[in-house]
């Protein structure tokens, strides 16, 4: 009973959001106030039965309700509660659900903090997305319904692959889709911007904050998965380059790029067209990572589901995101004319070259991650591109992009000089490349062309970033928010590619057998493999590795690897052991039975690693931080206009 | 020219030039690092390349894992129904690797003709078997019939 209601709340959902989707635009089009108004509260009323299909989704995993197929395949009644709840969207036709219900929470939110926009504005922003909504419900009911009932039902479920039973990657996805769904805001603003054929500086101010916050989404996101993927898959690494984290890289680097393009628009009225485009971008590749995701056309750990019709679905939808607002580009882009001029030398041109490198390094990866994908279907061949082709070209992109980082700060806007320019930066610069040349030397084990690189680029950022602060004319702590927020932002950038550049030069892993008694020496740290005992819990039991650590003969703590194999499935998983500290990990995992009562284990000393995913957490807060500046709010205080004048 | 105009052309070329040299390196990089998969029929008639990486998959041979006692290098026979090849690897196997699943080794041939693995795939699903691997044992099956 309670599917089928979830299943009616849907398909009343879905007509919501045709309404949504048309009239409130026609209304605009056409001029008549009370289709206009209808915008808000039925984006309201489409979040209200979405709201209910989701919670009958979820109480149906809660009462273990196995005739509901999704539920069947998904849960079973051993699954503790966390997992039931996170379960929901664990696979492709929940997490559709999910984003459904955080496009219509996103939608209301817009909704409601929009007092000084214009209600034409308004509306043709909630109808876009109502667009997109009636994209996604239409996906479920037509292809990916999770209410479909299954007879007979079984008497307990499949379970959740226990790969995705960590408290870590239960909040990866809706973080990640918080950051997706969000940027159909700026998405959505674009395309209504185009509709209207003006778009000025407070239209960038009521984009901004939006664009942020999903960014700042998008940024936790991508830093959970990596984490998780580190401590979780047993591989140890950071990032793989699976085709799964480009698709959330992408939207993340176009994203950035339209960070800073709109602030020219905001204060420059420059880069009008290139800020919308970049917004089309930024949700198409969006779009294109939920599919690539969860459609099964990827070799990977994430797919689950191979099924033409839903195939053939997301293709439509895709071409027609893109396709249309593209159309609409080409034919209205035009009118949004750049008035504000600017020399070669300036601001303008620092945020360009900035935009066109992160453009190229999403180009980058979509080329590595599509074209193998598209030579597969032509039947060309299967090839697959391997981590040295992502490594070698954003290294080469990265350098540039990190130099520009700086000398931003210091260009001036509109006009600069370079005479003026490199008496600025030339203290700074001679600085980094001190502190680049020191800290190796008394502190790295071994020196490295990468370490230079690396620790000259991120001393850069982080000083400038700094400079910035104390060089500006006012106190810092009478700036505005959003000034904090960019250096906040710019430092936890440095912080990552520290990380980054020593785990990556530094890291020290192997592959060893060991007997019990025997130990093993990695980079001044010594594993001593007591042995393995049995351990049995709740839904799982394990062999469980006794390790002792000791720092040159200095013990130091006790590691427990873990082989489980959860009972609802015949895979084993292998769980980590991690001694965490700021400024190394200790990382050790168990293999098999080698014989002879040797095991293999493999074992990391891994410097750094933390500060990876501690300059995201930073970079997030000054993301957060420049979203609340004051001025935002400010300017919905702007006078209304639009409808009230077309009375 | 007007100057305004002149500094615009300068900036265009720049940026062309930029990206130009980009996509060059990137291509680059890419036509290096462009990794083929086969099947052990394929490599079995000599296509795999040498001296480069290649991907190699199939299913592995039920009672075909060896290794020596204690020690980490494991040996393991692939098929695809029709030929078989033996691969070698040192390391650590992944969870889902066991006979008679579908997994991918990444390496190169020796002249012993064993394909010398530097990585082995199985993916994270009991029920999942790599497109790769499912396409190649139906090419298999096709040609024998």
């Amino acid at each position: 009973m309670i599917a089928e209601i979830g299943h009616a709340a849907l398909i009343i959902a879905f007509t919501l959001a045709v309404i949504q989707a048309l009239v409130p635009l026609v209304g605009a089009q056409v001029g008549k106030v009370r289709w206009i108004n209808l915008a808000t509260p039925v984006a309201r009323g489409q979040l209200l039965f979405i709201a209910i299909a989701y919670a009958c989704l979820t109480y149906s995993f809660l009462i273990n309700d196995f005739s509901v197929r999704y539920v069947a395949t998904t849960s079973n009644t051993a699954l503790p509660l966390l997992y039931k709840i996170s379960g929901v969207w664990g696979a492709h036709e929940g997490s559709l659900l999910l984003w459904a219900l955080l496009l219509s929470s996103w939608t209301v939110v817009v909704s409601i903090f929009s007092k000084g926009i214009p209600k034409i504005m308004l509306a043709r922003v909630l109808s876009v997305m109502g667009m997109v909504s009636v994209g996604f419900i239409s996906f479920m009911l037509f292809t990916s319904n999770p209410f479909v009932r299954l007879f007979p039902a079984p008497v307990d479920g499949r379970s959740l692959n226990p790969l995705l039973q960590d408290p870590g990657l239960a909040i990866h996805p809706p973080m990640l889709y918080m950051g997706y769904v969000g940027f159909s805001v700026a998405f959505a603003f674009s395309i209504a911007a185009m509709i209207d054929g003006k778009l000025d500086a407070a239209w960038a101010r009521w984009v901004r904050p939006w664009t942020n916050i999903a960014w700042v989404f998008m940024t936790l996101g991508i830093a959970l998965g990596s984490w998780w993927a580190y401590y979780e898959l047993g591989w140890g690494g950071w990032w793989f380059w699976d085709p799964v984290e480009n698709a959330s890289l992408m939207p993340w680097l176009v994203g950035t790029a339209l960070i800073h393009s709109l602030a020219v628009t905001e204060k420059r009225a420059a880069f009008k067209s290139w800020s919308v485009l970049l917004a089309i971008f930024a949700f198409s590749l969006s779009l294109l990572g939920t599919f690539l995701v969860r459609s099964g056309v990827l070799t990977s750990v994430h797919a689950f589901a191979t099924d033409p019709a839903r195939g053939v679905f997301i293709l439509v939808f895709l071409i027609i995101v893109v396709g249309g607002s593209l159309v609409l580009y080409a034919w209205r882009a035009p009118a949004l004319r750049s008035v504000g001029q600017f020399s070669i030398v300036s601001r303008e041109t620092g945020l360009l070259v900035n935009n066109v490198i992160l453009a190229t390094m999403a180009g980058t990866v979509l080329l590595g991650t599509l074209y193998p994908l598209v030579l597969d279907a032509m039947g060309v061949g299967k090839i697959s591109v391997g981590p040295p082709y992502f490594n070698q070209v954003m290294l080469w992109l990265a350098i540039p992009l990190y130099l520009m980082m700086g000398i931003g700060f210091f260009l001036r806007w509109k006009k600069d000089t370079v005479s003026r320019l490199s008496r600025k930066i030339v203290i700074p610069f001679a600085v980094s490349l001190v502190i680049a040349v020191l800290l190796p030397l008394l502190f790295a084990p071994e020196q490295h062309g990468l370490t230079f690189i690396g620790s000259i680029l991120a001393s850069w950022v982080a000083l400038t970033a700094l400079l910035w602060l104390l060089n500006s004319t006012t106190s810092p702590f009478k700036l505005p928010a959003s000034t904090w927020g960019a250096v906040i932002a710019h430092l936890g950038m440095a912080v990552t590619v520290t990380g980054i550049t020593l785990t990556s030069v530094y890291s020290h892993e192997k592959d060893v057998s060991l007997a019990p008694g025997e130990s093993y020496e990695i980079s001044d740290y010594q594993f001593k493999f007591i042995g393995v005992t049995e351990v049995g819990r709740d839904n799982y039991i394990a062999y469980q590795g006794i390790v002792e650590a000791s720092e040159a003969g200095k013990h130091l703590v006790v590691l427990h690897p873990e082989k489980r194999t959860y009972s609802q499935s015949s895979m084993p998983m292998t769980e980590a052991a991690i001694d965490a500290g700021l400024f190394r990990d200790l990382f050790v995992a168990l293999g098999e039975p080698l014989g002879g009562g040797s095991w293999s284990l493999r074992i990391y000393h891994k410097p750094f690693v933390r500060w990876i995913w501690m300059g995201a957490l930073i970079m997030s807060f000054g993301g957060l931080l420049a979203a609340m500046d004051s001025r935002y709010r400010r300017s919905r205080k702007v006078k209304l206009e639009g409808a009230n004048n077309e009375k | 020219m007007t100057p305004r105009r002149k500094q615009r052309l300068i900036m265009v070329v720049f940026m062309l030039l930029g990206i130009s040299i980009a996509t060059a390196l990137a291509l680059k990089a890419f036509n290096e690092n462009m990794m083929f998969f086969y099947s052990p029929t394929e490599i079995k008639a000599g296509k795999a390349p040498e001296n480069s990486d290649f991907r190699l998959g199939g299913l592995v041979v039920e009672g075909s894992v060896r290794r020596e006692s204690g020690k980490l290098t494991v040996f393991f026979d692939l098929t695809d129904n029709t030929e078989v090849v033996t691969v070698s690897y040192e390391g650590i196997l992944p969870d889902l690797f066991r006979e008679g699943q579908g997994i991918i080794a990444r390496g190169q041939l020796n002249q012993q003709g064993i394909v010398v693995a530097v990585e082995v795939l199985a993916k994270h699903d009991e029920n999942y078997m790599p497109p790769e691997v499912s396409d190649a044992l139906a090419k298999s099956a096709g040609e024998q019939q």
